[in-house]
């Protein structure tokens, strides 16, 4: 079991509250936790990465353990902490504005 | 007893509107931020059922989402998988002349059926037109819009290259009018099937061939429902207006202090009667002399006069945007818009005295009114 914190305009979007509890059947890599994501909340499609072409949206940034994983390969295998369920994957906007 | 609801677009979100027919700006409900934090470019009811109502959401950070009500706006549920062009998209001109991938950025622009609620038009940036018949599920392109010929040589304004006006012909279902910026109008005769440019007489000196057949920066075209082949156009500068269905234009500005500006709109009840505000320029995006004041033509162009009463007149620097005005089907007909400055005004009378009925909400993207039984 994965956790996943989303950004508050997500939550809302997909009606959810605190952090989201992801399983995965297959090996813990970014995409398969987006893919196990996006399968048990169809709202979020297409609002983390390109509908399409299954890429980060441009201003999309992902975090774990303290570190910016957002150019990690996709099939890379995530950090233990968070594939054990330790640490949440955190999915933010990235800073805009002024 | 009849009453109205003005669906506001804003930089942060939607609001709901609503009052009674007597329409005093004291005593409308507001309801919102719907949506907050995101971008709403447009919200508009179906003629066929006023309880649904479509709305384009967006966010540079997560992208489009389309909300449906099926309740009047008091809920709203996202429905949608995306919007992708049609084929191979190709390229049409970046700023710079080159050729660039089409790219899809936002929906403009929601234009419902006129008789269909589930059935509805979204014109988007990078220009095109797309269309669902399953309320807004899914959602498929118009392609032979851009693939008629021209595409490739369309050319982005400062704001984007958007698909902003969607106009059904009341009776041929056949026809449909649209306009992009900045590549100018076009039209169809055939559901959407194929197009043409229809820009014949508009005149822009901003582009090498001031009278080419396609880039020329409309900025919003409205049409009366009584007499369809009559439309009225704001563009970059100059109003214009054709009799023929697009066919042809001819310069109706007259004696309006700047023809630049950005919506137009057509009374209800009479159909010679339109409505603009006047912007200073392309670059000083405010009204002239710092007073905001509505141009009403009560014939059909030519001769305008200026609509101050309740609007500021000293000191006001806001700017009107190309979907942000309507008029409602009441009589008298009311005419309503929203500024950049946060406020929407609402006239009761015609435009003969406005006043705001909320001062204070993000930029306003959208105004659209529903006149309900």
């Amino acid at each position: 079991m994965i956790r996943v914190v989303l950004p508050a305009p997500l939550r809302a979007l997909a009606r959810l509250e605190g952090e989201v509890r992801v399983e995965l059947a297959g090996p813990a890599t970014q995409s398969g936790l987006l893919d196990a994501l996006e399968a048990s909340h169809p709202l979020l499609r297409g609002r983390i990465r390109d509908h399409r072409t299954r890429e980060r949206r441009a201003f999309v940034r992902y975090f774990a353990c303290g570190q910016d994983v957002s150019h990690e390969a996709k099939d890379a295998p995530l950090p233990p902490a968070v594939a054990s369920g330790a640490e949440p994957f955190i999915i933010l906007g990235a800073m805009s504005g002024g | 007893m009849s009453r109205v609801r003005v669906l506001v677009g804003t930089r942060k979100g939607a609001f709901v509107l609503s009052a009674d027919a007597k329409r005093d700006p004291e005593r409308f409900s507001v309801s919102g931020p719907h949506f907050p934090g995101w971008e709403v470019f447009h919200l508009k009811g179906s003629p066929a059922d006023p309880s649904r109502i479509y709305a384009s959401q967006s966010s540079s950070w997560f992208g489009q989402v389309i909300q449906r009500s099926d309740d009047g706006g008091e809920s709203w549920q996202p429905v949608g998988e995306g919007f992708t062009y049609e084929g191979v998209p190709g390229t049409h001109q970046w700023y710079d002349g080159t050729p660039h991938p089409w790219e899809f950025a936002r929906v403009w622009h929601l234009e419902p059926s006129l008789h269909d609620p589930d059935t509805a038009y979204a014109g988007v940036e990078d220009a095109a037109l797309f269309r669902t018949t399953d309320g807004g599920k899914s959602w498929h392109e118009l392609a032979g819009l851009r693939g008629h010929g021209s595409g490739a040589h369309w050319q982005p304004g400062a704001g984007g290259m958007c698909l902003h006006t969607i106009l059904l012909h009341p009776t041929d279902r056949a026809r449909i009018t649209i306009a992009i910026s900045s590549a100018g109008a076009f039209r169809s005769d055939d559901a959407g099937r194929t197009w043409r440019p229809i820009n014949r007489g508009l005149r822009s000196e901003q582009i090498p061939d001031p009278t080419a057949e396609v880039g020329h920066c409309v900025h919003r075209i409205a049409l009366h429902p009584s007499r369809p082949e009559v439309l009225f156009m704001q563009k970059h500068w100059d109003v214009m207006r054709s009799d023929d269905g697009g066919e042809s234009w001819r310069e109706v500005s007259g004696n309006l202090p700047s023809d630049f500006g950005f919506p137009i709109d057509v009374h209800a009840h009479e159909p010679e009667t339109i409505y603009v505000v006047p912007i200073k320029s392309d670059a000083e995006h405010y009204p002239p002399d710092g007073k905001l004041r509505v141009y009403r033509s009560r014939s059909g162009g030519n001769e305008w006069e200026a609509l101050t009463r309740g609007l500021p007149q000293r000191d006001c620097y806001v700017n009107v945007l190309r979907d942000a005005m309507a008029v409602d089907a009441l009589d008298p007909c009311g005419v309503y818009f929203g500024t950049t400055g946060g406020q929407v005004y609402a006239s009761a009378d015609g435009g003969d005295n406005f006043a705001p009925i909320v001062r204070d909400l993000p930029p306003v993207l959208s105004v659209e009114v529903q006149t309900l039984p």
